[in-house]
């Protein structure tokens, strides 16, 4: 440490990554750290709270149904006597595991065709085309068709959970990578056209390079935003699916299956409703506001302001 | 003097009071509500129940179905069997005899002509009538004097009730609704609306969709009925503003069919204006069991007799799920006071229903323990039973819906203690009973080991329901995946039974093979009842008189309905 001090100014500088530089920018962003502190708290409750709060989350227990908070169960219990603590605990798990699985998919086949429609002329109508043709698409009965195809495959190959995990994400990321792409593209065709970008090409720089060491870079901060927003999307869809059953098996809790089941008993017990929606909309409002901090943080004309 | 004069009138009221509570419209105004507004008081251009039941009121047919299914004489003077010689021993005639000195509200005598013209009514060739399929297979309706009446069916007719029997068929004014003949029917508002009937009530001014305003029926044959003067029947709103209407403000006497969860209804009676009352018709919810293999690498022969279920062929592994539920918690969760524990497949009407699977009532997850170890099915090392290879693991399904989901929760724990692994999938409704030849996801498929729906018939009558369950009505590739023996079973016993049962005319005889039928599907654990689901109305605390009938409409008695003192 103390070297580094004294080694001079200059140097310093030059040692300090773009990374650095995000971080010091996203720290000045208020929300975006509230957000991030929230996520982070979200994850470790949900992968760790199961070691801590041992209830089985699917364990029913009839004669403590319909229970208020209480040292026995915190939150609560359902109609059926199961804790709410750990089925939120469980819930969460693959919420979270689906919504950062699906974005990842998402956003690496929209950069992925955001990249190539953009960088190649010659590709770039018929992947807007296709980009077209998947935006046109009805997800609803598109996803009622896959799961009729492949329920039984997957269910066979990888068991019912692991199944219909990958049937979800998989279905969740090939419906929403089209808007990714779209911003991508666009960003790419302004950025082919700047200066560098045409004297590093007439160097002789193959495509692979151009695009890993010039073009990507430079769009990394759409590409972060959209994923945060995937993150978000992808578990509202998978509670969406839930609620119209063609999600997971019933017994088996996820925020979107937790706030469907507690419909039913929103008069008498609200609470109930009250666990699952908060931590689905906390959740989400977080992430957005991470994008947010990030999308500013990754913009060098704004860093430093 | 005076004070003599108070004393003794106040004893000639308490003497009179019990005349005074059997007169003709001395109770006042009754209050109904119905939460589906009536639209024409003509049953038989209506397939509604609120139609239906709000025609009750003015309309009558020769006999009806009691609280318990059985038939009562209304119009009629007794119900014609092949003992007493009112049905012919071919089984194609039945003879009705009238009861002598009945009026039409308007004083003209009703006659057989009347019966007659009833039948003519519906069975017009360009009328559509709602319920042509009451006078199913009939050829002729005669008149054989003033008070008798001929029915002719085409076919030997083992359950000749149809015609004339229930809200359904009711005997209609032959005067009145002359002119009203075939295409013309919807036409006679003034008929259809003010229908001329022998019921307690006439009415006094029809709102279609909203009110029904009717008074008591001058020229009614018991002369002290009814108690209640004035009626009113009011359509519309839902179930949950009906139930609060008679069970917490007290501003209606009756509220008919509230279908709410059963803490909701437990709420609302706790205001102490009115109770909720419950009555059973023959709605059962049941486990299916799959007798043939629904695996999916079977192909195009998945779930047909070629490929028999690996193991819920084993009667013990199916005897063991049936142990393993606790009915009466289902009940507690799920319906409350509109359902009750059931063993059998066929609950009512009484006189079908058999009471040699009461067993089943209590839960007996060591009994069922036992029998898995004594067939031979080892618990391995996660708990679930297997032998030769053949893992205990049953895929369950049913349609989308709370309680549903919530049972399939329960039996998951309860067949997990067993050792028993279930996997739980849900379908919609729509897609689940959709009879979609081109879906994989309907209950004829069912490419499942078990699913869980409610079924009943329709009438009183048996017989169709329990052919359901013979080996031809099973679904499979041939029949495009129609029929309605989901488990696929298969039995010449009960074939022969079922063959028994068209032949047969006796009630009683009739009665002793349904219930036969029934305990053979028990005691071979083809499907597993749980619930007998009911029918649930409330009425004021004040209001007397009221048995809820799920045979026939819920206003079959309103002419003993009185006003409580």
């Amino acid at each position: 440490m103390t070297d580094r001090v004294q080694t001079g100014f200059e140097e310093t500088r030059a040692a300090r990554s773009q990374w650095h530089d995000v971080w010091d920018q996203f720290k000045t962003h208020r929300g975006a750290l509230l957000g991030m502190g929230f996520f982070v708290f979200v994850l470790v409750a949900a992968f760790l709270g199961p070691y801590v709060w041992l209830i089985d989350a699917q364990y029913i227990d009839i004669r403590a149904r319909n229970q208020g908070p209480s040292l026995a169960h915190p939150l609560g219990t359902d109609q059926l006597g199961r804790d709410t603590l750990a089925r939120l605990f469980a819930g969460g798990q693959v919420s979270l595991a689906v919504g950062i699985t699906a974005m990842a998919l998402a956003l690496s086949l929209g950069t992925l065709i955001g990249v190539i429609a953009g960088y190649f002329k010659r590709l770039d109508g018929a992947l807007m085309r296709f980009t077209d043709l998947f935006l046109a698409l009805p997800l609803l009965p598109l996803l009622l068709v896959i799961i009729m195809l492949f329920r039984d495959t997957l269910r066979t190959a990888f068991g019912p959970e692991t199944g219909i995990f990958i049937l979800i994400v998989f279905v969740i990321g090939i419906t929403s990578w089209m808007q990714t792409a779209r911003i991508v593209r666009g960003d790419v065709l302004a950025l082919k056209e700047r200066d560098f970008v045409i004297a590093s090409r007439s160097i002789g720089t193959p495509p692979h390079r151009m695009i890993s060491r010039h073009i990507l870079p430079n769009v990394l901060s759409p590409i972060m935003v959209s994923a945060t927003l995937g993150i978000a999307n992808a578990i509202i869809t998978e509670s969406a699916l839930s609620f119209l059953g063609l999600g997971f098996p019933s017994d088996f809790p996820t925020w979107g299956r937790l706030l469907f089941d507690s419909t039913d008993h929103l008069q008498q017990y609200p609470e109930r409703v009250l666990w699952p929606g908060l931590a689905i909309s906390l959740t989400v409002l977080s992430v957005n506001y991470i994008g947010d901090g990030l999308r500013d943080a990754l913009d060098p004309r704004i860093r430093g302001r | 003097m005076k004070l003599r004069t108070v004393l003794l009138s106040a004893v000639a009221a308490l003497a009179l009071a019990p005349v005074a509570q059997a007169e003709r419209g001395s109770d006042g105004h009754v209050n109904i509500i119905y939460w589906q507004a009536p639209s024409t008081m003509n049953p038989y251009l209506s397939g509604g129940t609120k139609e239906l039941e709000a025609g009750s009121l003015v309309l009558e047919p020769l006999a009806r179905y009691d609280q318990d299914g059985n038939m009562v004489p209304w119009l009629a003077e007794s119900i014609p069997t092949t003992e007493n010689g009112g049905v012919s021993a071919d089984l194609t005639t039945i003879t009705w005899k009238l009861k002598p000195g009945l009026k039409w509200a308007d004083g003209s005598p009703v006659t057989s002509k009347d019966v007659v013209f009833s039948w003519k009514y519906c069975t017009h060739p360009e009328g559509g009538c709602a319920q042509s399929e009451k006078y199913n297979d009939v050829s002729s309706v005669e008149a054989l004097d003033d008070l008798t009446v001929k029915v002719t069916f085409g076919i030997s007719k083992p359950f000749p009730y149809g015609p004339f029997v229930g809200a359904q068929s009711p005997i209609i004014q032959a005067a009145q609704f002359a002119d009203c003949l075939g295409a013309k029917a919807p036409e006679c508002t003034e008929a259809n609306f003010n229908p001329i009937g022998t019921g307690p009530f006439v009415v006094s001014e029809f709102r279609p969709n909203d009110v029904i305003s009717l008074k008591a029926n001058e020229n009614y044959r018991d002369p002290a009925k009814p108690a209640f003067a004035t009626a009113t029947l009011k359509g519309g709103g839902d179930a949950a503003a009906a139930g609060r209407s008679v069970l917490e403000t007290g501003e209606f006497d009756y509220a008919w069919n509230l279908q709410l969860a059963p803490d909701v209804l437990a709420n609302m009676q706790a205001a102490g204006k009115g109770k909720v009352i419950s009555a059973f018709g023959t709605l059962v919810e049941r486990i299916m069991i799959n007798l043939t293999n629904p695996d999916a690498a079977l192909g195009e022969e998945r779930g047909t007799k070629k490929h028999p279920h690996p193991f819920l062929t084993d009667m013990n592994v199916r005897k063991a799920l049936s142990l393993a539920i606790d009915r009466k918690l289902l009940v507690e969760i799920g319906y409350g006071d509109a359902g009750r524990p059931s063993c059998n497949v066929l609950p009512a009407p009484e006189i079908y229903k058999s009471t040699a699977n009461d067993g089943c009532l209590k839960q007996d997850v060591e009994a069922a323990k036992k029998l898995l170890d004594d067939a031979g099915w080892k618990a391995g090392a996660d708990g679930v039973r297997a032998k030769d290879g053949v893992r205990l693991s049953i895929l369950y399904q049913t349609s989308t819906n709370a309680v549903r989901q919530d049972f399939q929760a329960l039996i998951k724990q309860w067949w997990g203690e067993i050792g028993i692994e279930t996997e739980l999938r849900n379908i919609d409704a729509s897609v689940f009973f959709g009879s979609d030849p081109g879906s994989a996801d309907t209950f004829q498929k069912f490419f499942a080991d078990v699913e869980m729906y409610a079924n009943n018939f329709d009438g009183t009558d048996p017989e169709s329901y329990m052919s359901n369950w013979s080996c031809k009505q099973a679904p499979s590739p041939e029949t495009q995946w129609q029929g309605n023996n989901m488990p696929r079973y298969c039995s010449e016993e009960y074939d022969a039974l079922v063959a028994e049962m068209a032949k047969t005319g006796d009630l009683k005889e009739r009665a002793r093979l349904a219930k036969a039928m029934n305990d053979k599907l028990m005691q071979e654990y083809i499907m597993i009842p749980l619930v007998d689901r009911g029918r649930v109305s409330a009425h004021s605390n004040t209001l007397g008189g009221v048995v809820l009938n799920t045979w026939d409409s819920e206003l079959w008695n309103v002419a003993d309905w009185h006003r409580m003192k």
